[in-house]
């Protein structure tokens, strides 16, 4: 285990996770660097997901090391990982919002329960989040109440309440129609320039990949086989890699992990 | 933060409606049913003795000490238990136990403390309804089918009950309160495999309290018997 604190943001080194027999990431190298749009594609079930989990410590790897800010959370006791956690903003992909909390009240919650703010002040942060993500007047309604689209953005809201350094989205965009998706977008977008935050994007909806990012990771059988810039990308000779973004269906993806 | 309790006070209150007040009604209808049968039942046997006038003293003893911790503790891991763990179970198949546990929160404060509290702390107060309300039941029945005046149904009782069974039915409801809270939270935070894990979670949670409660009803009685009895 090294303690040489690393230049980038978050930094994920020799990063190994298996359950069980099955290896879901072997040998994983990632850079976060600070203030960076880093998409991170992949095919479903390649891990991207689980990777979100280990920054967050809530999986534990096999072995190597995850690092946020220099700080080893792979090997940090509960409580120091919850401070952590605070300078953390994750988004679900189902945004798991707390069903029997209102809007108003899944939004202080964190703010409730880890600072020691007055409720005028709670309430006032409150208003100004959800103005940001353009849902002002959810404010009082249960999260039963709204659509996917909605709870999306207050998902978003949440994550970014206690003003995080790094901000996580699993698949932002999944299973929203086309101009939602790109309300979307645009709000990652806005939301990592006006408060300044890294943001770590899982998703294999290429539209928002290239419009979001300004770096990408492309995983690939538990690996990050390519890691550049987004016109890199797009002009990369990597096999794998062109085939994912063009969505053809003949290439290695398919001879290495047949699906029909 | 330093200096806060180990579980949330506006929840723990939400429980304690939920599991002491929300309880009320079953836990009373069924123990005077139990009561009123119980009643009927020794009576017209132990009638046949000319000893009917026992029946007061029996139905007390037998529910302070025995049958309220034990019908309440089954009747709360059936109602609240299966809630609890249907719950929590909920939450953790929809990420929403995951995301307080990203934010920094953990679930322990926000979830588990306030219902675990929350039953450990009502079900002893659900048994003095339980116990109350079956000898209402035996009392009424008496009155009916034996002609015993309800105040010497009353007197009677109170004479044969002892501060021991009061004692012994007591640490009963605590520790069954307890054990319903930890069996239900702990089968909830530990589901995995959607709607069907919450489903068999559930019924796991509810066989597992009630299997548990009457084991240690059954330990208890054998503890407080050498302890007490002697």
């Amino acid at each position: 285990m090294s303690n040489v604190a690393p230049i980038a943001l978050a930094e994920l080194r020799d990063l190994r996770l298996a359950f069980g027999e099955k290896e879901i990431l072997s040998d994983l190298n990632l850079q976060v660097p600070s203030k960076a749009r880093l998409v991170v594609l992949g095919q479903s079930g390649s891990g991207k997901s689980t990777l979100l989990r280990l920054i967050l410590g809530i999986l534990k790897p096999t072995s190597g090391d995850v690092f946020f800010k220099g700080h080893n959370v792979t090997r940090m006791p509960r409580r120091r990982l919850n401070r952590i956690r605070q300078k953390i903003g994750m988004v679900y992909q189902y945004s798991a919002l707390i069903s029997s909390l209102s809007v108003r009240d899944n939004l202080a919650l964190p703010l409730e329960e880890l600072t020691r703010k007055t409720r005028k002040e709670i309430d006032q942060l409150v208003d100004e989040k959800l103005t940001l993500v353009g849902m002002a007047e959810a404010r009082d309604k249960m999260p039963s109440e709204l659509s996917g689209g909605m709870r999306k953005r207050i998902g978003l809201a949440r994550g970014i309440i206690m003003d995080p350094e790094l901000i996580l989205y699993d698949e932002p965009t999944a299973g929203l129609d086309p101009v939602i998706s790109s309300v979307i977008d645009d709000l990652i977008i806005s939301l990592s320039e006006k408060i300044g935050a890294t943001s770590i994007i899982v998703t294999h909806e290429m539209e928002s990949a290239f419009k979001i990012g300004t770096h990408m990771a492309m995983l690939y059988k538990g690996k990050i086989i390519a890691e550049d810039t987004p016109e890199h990308f797009k002009n990369t000779d990597d096999p794998v890699v062109s085939q994912f973004i063009s969505g053809n269906t003949q290439g290695p993806i398919l001879e290495d992990t047949p699906l029909l | 933060m330093r200096g806060r309790l180990p579980f949330r006070l506006s929840i723990f209150f939400a429980q304690t409606d939920r599991t002491g007040v929300g309880s009320v009604p079953l836990v009373a209808l069924v123990s005077f049913f139990i009561g009123l049968t119980m009643a009927l039942l020794t009576g017209y046997q132990l009638q046949t003795f000319g000893q009917e006038q026992l029946v007061p003293g029996l139905v007390g003893v037998a529910f302070t000490r025995e049958l309220g911790p034990l019908m309440t503790g089954i009747m709360v891991a059936a109602r609240i238990g299966a809630a609890y763990t249907a719950e929590l179970g909920t939450m953790v198949v929809s990420e929403e136990v995951e995301a307080i546990d990203a934010m920094g929160i953990g679930p322990l404060r926000f979830l588990v403390g306030p219902r675990v509290l929350a039953v450990f702390l009502l079900l002893p107060c659900l048994v003095v309804i339980s116990d109350v309300t079956a000898m209402s039941g035996g009392a009424l029945i008496s009155r009916w089918a034996f002609d015993m005046p309800f105040r010497h149904f009353v007197n009677t009782a109170l004479e044969n009950i002892l501060i021991r069974d009061i004692i012994a039915g007591t640490i009963k409801s605590f520790l069954f309160g307890l054990i319903i809270g930890l069996v239900s939270c702990y089968k909830g935070l530990t589901v995995s495999g959607g709607a069907a894990g919450v489903g068999g979670a559930t019924t796991s949670s509810v066989v597992t309290a009630i299997t548990t409660v009457i084991g240690f009803d059954t330990l208890c009685n054998i503890v407080l018997v050498a302890v007490f009895d002697k």
